[in-house]
């Protein structure tokens, strides 16, 4: 019996062990680092098997000088919940130590103090170059003076154009447009209407929109100088007059021209479903395998002018993250000036002296000279970075909301383009 | 059971006094008892880990401003209740979900039951039907949702075969109504299955010899149906419905996969609402307290469906 007994209090001893620690696993304080063997994880929204074989390689370099450093993890999340997934880790007690904050979120990360200052470290590692980041791409990333993520792309928007799908048509192509100084929006969407007509593909997708995405809008509207609020993110922009034309534009073209493929309605450029695309150049890749013949131009020009669009991507150090030192160390490392130039054939970097034609074509074998020339290094000097704003998905949200009855033929565009603004008022009131 | 129960005997005989003092604390009653919460602790543990302990973390939560960003948790009392009463979007969402529970119970029963009634017969292939209709309760949510994600699409499956017999079909999933219209047929189709099941097997549990009885004094088939078929399976009505009600107010895949709550906001029913608020916008606590009131709403639908019960449920077991 007394055996009995024991059995029985060595039980419940294990299953209180074990329930505390399940609840101590819950209970991971961040803050400073370990001094044994530290382990990072970084979150990522790319799987993309080149890009993650050089993620792995800058880290096994890392690695072997500093033995402490025993794993260095990439955790790829989708693109589409990348940052509801990161909120809720954070949420949950587990945090990464590094993380990518896409361009509209990064004004809530960044005043929020969700992340670690990073100009200390940076400006404290040898041959650096803290200097040479452009303060264009660096802007959106910082706070009070300080700098809290890393913009490790800046990457412009352009629009690649299946030039078979062109010579089918038998129009100028967008290059010959350029060349003849008639690249306008107008041009652009009577060649997209013809190649929709006569193909039945779809003339002209503005990737990631999908009637949802309605940021990636702004690579239109920009052209009429529209912007969706103010700089300085009181105003709403939406019924304003240059916003009202360019949507009255967009709305024409897509309903009555069918330039742009309807709402519901699914074609992968990529895939050669679309004549023509607008999207980032780091989406060449795509391209590797040859299936049609395809060139990079330039956005149109708008009625204000030309103009450049760039989305960016940041990388931060979680402070709440085990090893917040260690991470800010290893992304000094991972964005030096070697690495950058590494990382430039995915992502065009925010240092000047590797946006140069020369360094851009070494590690862009897809693209031409030109085709960087225009569309990322002038892109990037004079581009106006996607809508950004505290409390964006909110306001994206509502705006998306507001925006829904604009996309059904003969919507009225200056009264859904007011109810846009009286939906999203209060969010930039807040 | 008898091992139980002679044990119980040799427990009473123990109370008398033993010469080990440690025999005389562990008695076989004090044995029995360790041995009943031992087999009910794994259930109870997870319970108490995964359902009881997160309740009363969310009223908590609700009782908070959770900023999780800059790892702020303020204590604001019942100002998240405030908040709500006074949330714009709140009557809309709350509509939305009573459209969809309304439609998608209402559908399911009937589709469910009309199924069972009629693969109850005994005729030839009965049997491939009842797997036809079955299979997509196992198919994976998400997997299905999409599929007929691809199917709504203005240019999908649907409006292909509507237009070989002429009909020019609606962009289903951007029109108000014909979204929710979808959302909830996509549910009833994946989940009817079940219900037809059970109520399959509620059928065969009702005695042939009342519908010969009821034959010989003339009843027709309705009035058999009306008169004997409803009130012997009221029970499993009764559990169809509950499980249906609650189920359809926890709604969520099909929601983020088809519409997002759109267009406009004609989807967005309260798990989405509360997901939005929680997990996208980053108002932890405002979500949590979503979450309390759709706690009391299926808390409430459920006790009124309990009730009612002693007025339509024909016999309980």
């Amino acid at each position: 019996m007394r055996a009995r007994t024991t059995r029985a209090r060595t039980t419940v001893a294990v299953a209180v062990a074990a329930l505390l620690g399940l609840t101590a696993c819950g209970s991971g304080e961040g803050g400073g680092a370990d001094d044994g063997p530290i382990t990072l994880r970084m979150t990522t929204w790319s799987a993309n098997e080149a890009h993650v074989k050089l993620f792995n390689e800058i880290a096994d370099e890392y690695k072997k000088t500093h033995p402490n450093v025993t794993a260095i993890t990439f955790d790829a999340i989708p693109f589409e919940s990348y940052t509801t997934t990161l909120t809720t880790q954070i949420a949950g007690g587990n945090p990464p130590d590094l993380a990518w904050v896409l361009e509209n979120a990064a004004p809530d990360f960044v005043s929020s103090g969700a992340l670690l200052p990073l100009d200390d470290t940076l400006k404290g590692t040898d041959g650096y170059g803290f200097d040479e980041l452009a303060p264009a791409a660096t802007k959106l990333w910082q706070a009070d003076g300080k700098l809290y993520g890393y913009p490790f792309s800046t990457s412009p928007f352009g629009i690649f154009v299946n030039t078979d799908l062109v010579k089918v048509v038998g129009q100028k192509t967008p290059a010959e447009l350029i060349a003849a100084n008639e690249w306008t929006w107008e041009n652009a969407t009577k060649l997209a209407a013809a190649i929709n007509a006569k193909t039945g593909k779809a003339g002209l997708v503005v990737r990631d929109f999908d009637y949802k995405g309605w940021d990636n809008l702004s690579t239109v509207w920009t052209g009429w100088g529209a912007e969706a609020w103010s700089a300085d993110g009181k105003t709403c922009g939406f019924d304003k007059p240059e916003m009202v034309e360019a949507m009255t534009f967009l709305h024409k073209a897509t309903f009555t021209d069918k330039a742009f493929p309807g709402p519901g309605t699914t074609a992968d450029f990529f895939a050669g479903e679309a004549g023509m695309t607008i999207t980032q150049i780091s989406r060449a890749s795509l391209l590797k395998d040859g299936a049609f013949g395809w060139d990079l131009v330039t956005l149109p020009t708008g009625p204000k002018g030309r103009y450049a669009v760039i989305g960016q991507g940041g990388l931060g150090v979680l402070k709440k993250g085990r090893n917040a030192e260690a991470a800010a160390d290893f992304l000094s490392f991972f964005t030096n000036p070697a690495n950058s130039a590494k990382l430039a054939q995915f992502f065009p970097p925010p240092r000047t002296s590797l946006l140069t034609t020369e360094t851009l074509a070494k590690t862009n074998p897809l693209l031409k000279p030109e085709q960087l020339e225009a569309v990322v290094i002038d892109g990037i000097s004079s581009g106006v970075v996607k809508p950004s704003h505290t409390g964006q998905a909110e306001l994206s949200q509502a705006v998306r909301s507001a925006l829904d009855p604009l996309w059904k033929p003969g919507a009225d565009v200056p009264a859904v383009l007011g109810g846009v603004c009286t939906a999203i008022d209060p969010l930039l009131a807040k | 059971m008898p091992l139980l129960t002679d044990d119980r005997k040799a427990g009473r005989t123990s109370h008398r006094p033993a010469l080990d003092g440690g025999r005389r604390w562990w008695t076989t009653r004090r044995r029995d008892h360790l041995a009943g919460y031992l087999f009910i602790a794994p259930q109870l543990v997870g319970s108490v880990l995964f359902v009881l302990i997160p309740l009363g973390l969310v009223v908590w939560y609700s009782l908070h401003e959770w900023n999780v960003l800059a790892d702020t948790f303020d204590f604001v009392g019942a100002g998240n209740y405030r908040a709500m009463a006074e949330d714009p979007n709140l009557p809309g969402v709350l509509r939305a979900s009573a459209l969809f529970s309304i439609g998608l119970v209402a559908l399911n029963l009937s589709l469910a039951l009309f199924l069972a009634v009629l693969l109850n017969q005994r005729l030839r292939g009965t049997a491939f039907f009842r797997v036809m209709f079955f299979s997509p309760v196992v198919v994976s949510l998400v997997a299905w949702t999409i599929v007929w994600g691809f199917l709504l699409q203005d240019n999908g499956g649907i409006n292909g075969l509507l237009d070989t017999i002429g009909v020019d079909g609606p962009n289903w999933l951007r029109g108000d109504l014909t979204a929710m219209l979808s959302v909830i047929v996509v549910q009833v189709v994946k989940n009817v299955g079940l219900n037809m099941v059970l109520f399959l097997a509620a059928l065969q549990g009702v005695p042939g010899e009342l519908y010969e009885a009821a034959r010989v004094e003339g009843a027709g088939r309705w009035t058999q149906f009306r008169r004997i078929t409803v009130p012997l399976i009221s029970p499993t009505i009764l559990l169809t419905s509950i499980i249906t009600v609650v189920g359809s107010l926890q709604v969520f895949a099909q929601i983020a996969v088809l519409t997002q709550g759109g267009p406009g906001s004609s989807t967005t029913v309260l798990v989405y609402y509360l997901y939005q608020q929680a997990f996208q916008f980053h108002h932890f606590g405002y979500g949590a307290t979503i979450s309390v009131l759709l706690f009391l709403i299926v808390l409430a639908l459920t006790v009124v469906q309990w009730q009612m019960r002693k007025r339509w449920v024909f016999h309980e077991q």
